[in-house]
């Protein structure tokens, strides 16, 4: 039986003080690690627990933390991503506004783990409440002596504060976030050199979304060993899935990587909402391929969403349903790119703007005759021809909604109406 | 000779964000003396400290209502039957467009796209306030409380 990690405290009165995280074992990982180990042995450790990042791309932890050049006399920073825009995605606002300390103690053990005596969160400028966590989790760490000088009498210091975003879905890629945090438009920047070699203000920095960083408290507390057997092989430890759409319980469920869709869809979140038919499931957030009712089976770990075809992503769940229309959800998705779009290279500035008005035409019943193959033509040119991974983020929904359901984008266009919803 | 990009502390210009924030709440949005105010305290050409005003969708450099009803139109928001119904029926009562404000300045309606609410959806933030699990009883409750404080 699985035991909830990362969400354990959340039914607790007051989950995110200071005074029930302690009183539940909190900072005791910390202790552990500031005492016990040195910096070299805790990126074994996090090596061996097979830890891999939560913020979509999935890249082993602790290799990116042994990336991090060892010579002391280097300033490193280390960034905590709060980053959290893509759609269908809610899991680190949970863990911010419900348990922040986790992921405090998280980031002192990585920054300790690194070399690193100063730290910044980054968190997206509309999450208000999460801000007003953060600064009381912080405040109230300093002050039972878990931040600043010497902590726990361990001889290391470190300075934790928050930087609020301002809008904009980009700041999520760790080079745009950085520059953002320097204060100018959030733009990826060109990687090589990746962050590890030259990040903020041209430092070593590691970034890690928040997820990522409130296992550690616990691989440190529990063992690699321990967390390397929750999981698949090559997707260790826990997960929280967001689960959103057409189904009777939505919400953040803890489960571990692995887990099929199917248990997630039908017994966590309660099956479908009046027990319509499923059609399709967007399986780690907007910019990850659909998946279709055939292959429910799929088991949710990198590799195993890899061979169908799709990604973990960020493990938000959308469920839509039979009487969903597609073209009208790649439309709604594709807003959200256009919008979203940093400006910077044109396949994405421009390509996402063409591929809307197609969109937009085929959805308002003024389809042209060629509309559906032009769409096809221009996803597939500006695939793998952008900057950054968001260029292939946005179309990724449009490629494999035409895959699946091409024949409701025909019927757009021909009969310049819906198939599904007959409007 | 420094250009706009590359002169100044770089450790100040990160507080660019952060000073951009308290110059709108000063001045109500980012009007052409905030946005002067900004580039020279932090030694930044004002064009520059602009294009940071007009890259971040939280900056505003034109005139808002009071309160800001931003509907967020994302998928699981609509999937839900949330952002057209909502930005319709507030349309209506309000009597204005998105992007617009009303006579009175009280409030401006706007769409947004994913505010992280997927699981409680749909969703809206009022200025600084997320409200979730919407229906239009709840935001005509809402628009009654905020009415309410400038009767």
């Amino acid at each position: 039986m699985f035991e909830r990690v990362l969400t354990r405290n959340f039914g607790l009165p007051r989950s995110e003080s200071i005074d029930t995280y302690v009183a539940n074992g909190g900072y005791q990982a910390l202790r552990k690690a500031l005492h016990e180990y040195k910096p070299q042995q805790l990126i074994e450790v996090v090596t061996a627990s097979g830890l891999r990042g939560r913020g979509g791309a999935g890249f082993p932890a602790g290799r990116k933390w042994d990336f991090m050049p060892k010579d002391p006399a280097i300033t490193k920073y280390v960034c905590v991503n709060t980053d959290e825009g893509e759609p269908g995605t809610f899991k680190d606002r949970e863990l911010v506004e419900k348990d922040p300390h986790q992921i405090i103690e998280g980031v002192i053990i990585a920054s300790y783990a690194v070399g690193a005596q100063r730290a910044f969160v980054y968190i997206r400028g509309e999450f208000f409440l999460g801000v007003k966590r953060w600064i009381k989790a912080i405040d109230d760490a300093y002050a039972k002596g878990f931040l600043g000088k010497n902590i726990l009498g361990s001889g290391f210091s470190m300075d934790l504060s928050v930087h609020r975003g301002a809008g904009a879905y980009i700041c999520g890629e760790e080079t745009a976030l950085i520059e953002s945090l320097e204060g100018k438009r959030g733009q990826p920047r060109t990687k090589p050199p990746y962050p590890a070699s030259v990040g903020l203000w041209g430092k070593p920095t590691l970034v890690h979304n928040v997820e990522t960083l409130a296992n550690v408290p616990h691989i440190v507390n529990c063992g690699a060993q321990w967390y390397a057997g929750i999981g698949t092989p090559k997707s260790t430890g826990p997960k929280i899935f967001c689960i959103s759409g057409h189904v009777r319980n939505r919400g953040v469920f803890e489960l571990p990587l692995g887990v099929p869709l199917r248990e997630i869809i039908e017994e966590h979140a309660g099956g479908m909402t009046f027990d319509k038919k499923l059609k399709a499931v967007i399986p780690g957030g907007a910019s990850t391929p659909m998946l279709t009712p055939q292959q429910l089976d799929t088991h949710m770990a990198f590799e195993t969403l890899e061979a169908a075809g799709t990604m973990l992503g960020t493990g938000a769940i959308v469920v839509m349903n039979e009487d969903t229309c597609m073209v009208d959800v790649a439309r709604r998705l594709m807003r959200f790119f256009a919008h979203e779009s940093c400006g910077h290279c044109t396949p994405c500035r421009i390509g996402t703007q063409h591929m809307l008005s197609i969109l937009e035409r085929l959805e308002g019943g003024k389809g042209r005759p060629g509309d559906v193959h032009l769409l096809e033509e221009l996803a597939l040119s500006i695939r793998g021809n952008t900057f950054c991974p968001m260029g292939d983020g946005a179309v990724n929904p449009i490629l494999s909604g035409l895959k699946l359901f091409r024949d409701e984008y025909d019927y757009h266009a021909k009969h310049k109406r819906c198939a599904v919803s007959g409007l | 000779m420094q250009t706009g990009m590359t002169r100044g502390d770089p450790a100040k210009r990160s507080m660019l964000l952060t000073a951009l924030y308290i110059a709108q709440e000063q001045y109500g949005y980012l009007t052409q003396e905030a946005v002067e105010r900004v580039a020279s305290r932090l030694g930044l050409a004002v064009a520059d400290v602009y294009s940071m005003a007009s890259f971040y969708s939280l900056y505003r450099t034109e005139a808002m209502g009071r309160y800001v009803l931003q509907v967020c139109e994302g998928l699981s928001c609509h999937l839900v039957g949330g952002a057209d119904r909502l930005v319709d029926y507030l349309g209506k009562k309000l009597g204005i467009k998105p992007g617009e404000t009303t006579k009175d300045g009280l409030f401006t309606l706007e769409m947004v796209q994913c505010l992280a609410s997927c699981g409680t959806s749909p969703a809206m933030r009022v200025n600084d306030a997320l409200y979730e699990n919407l229906t239009v009883e709840k935001v005509d409750e809402i628009l009654e409380t905020l009415r309410g404080y400038h009767v």
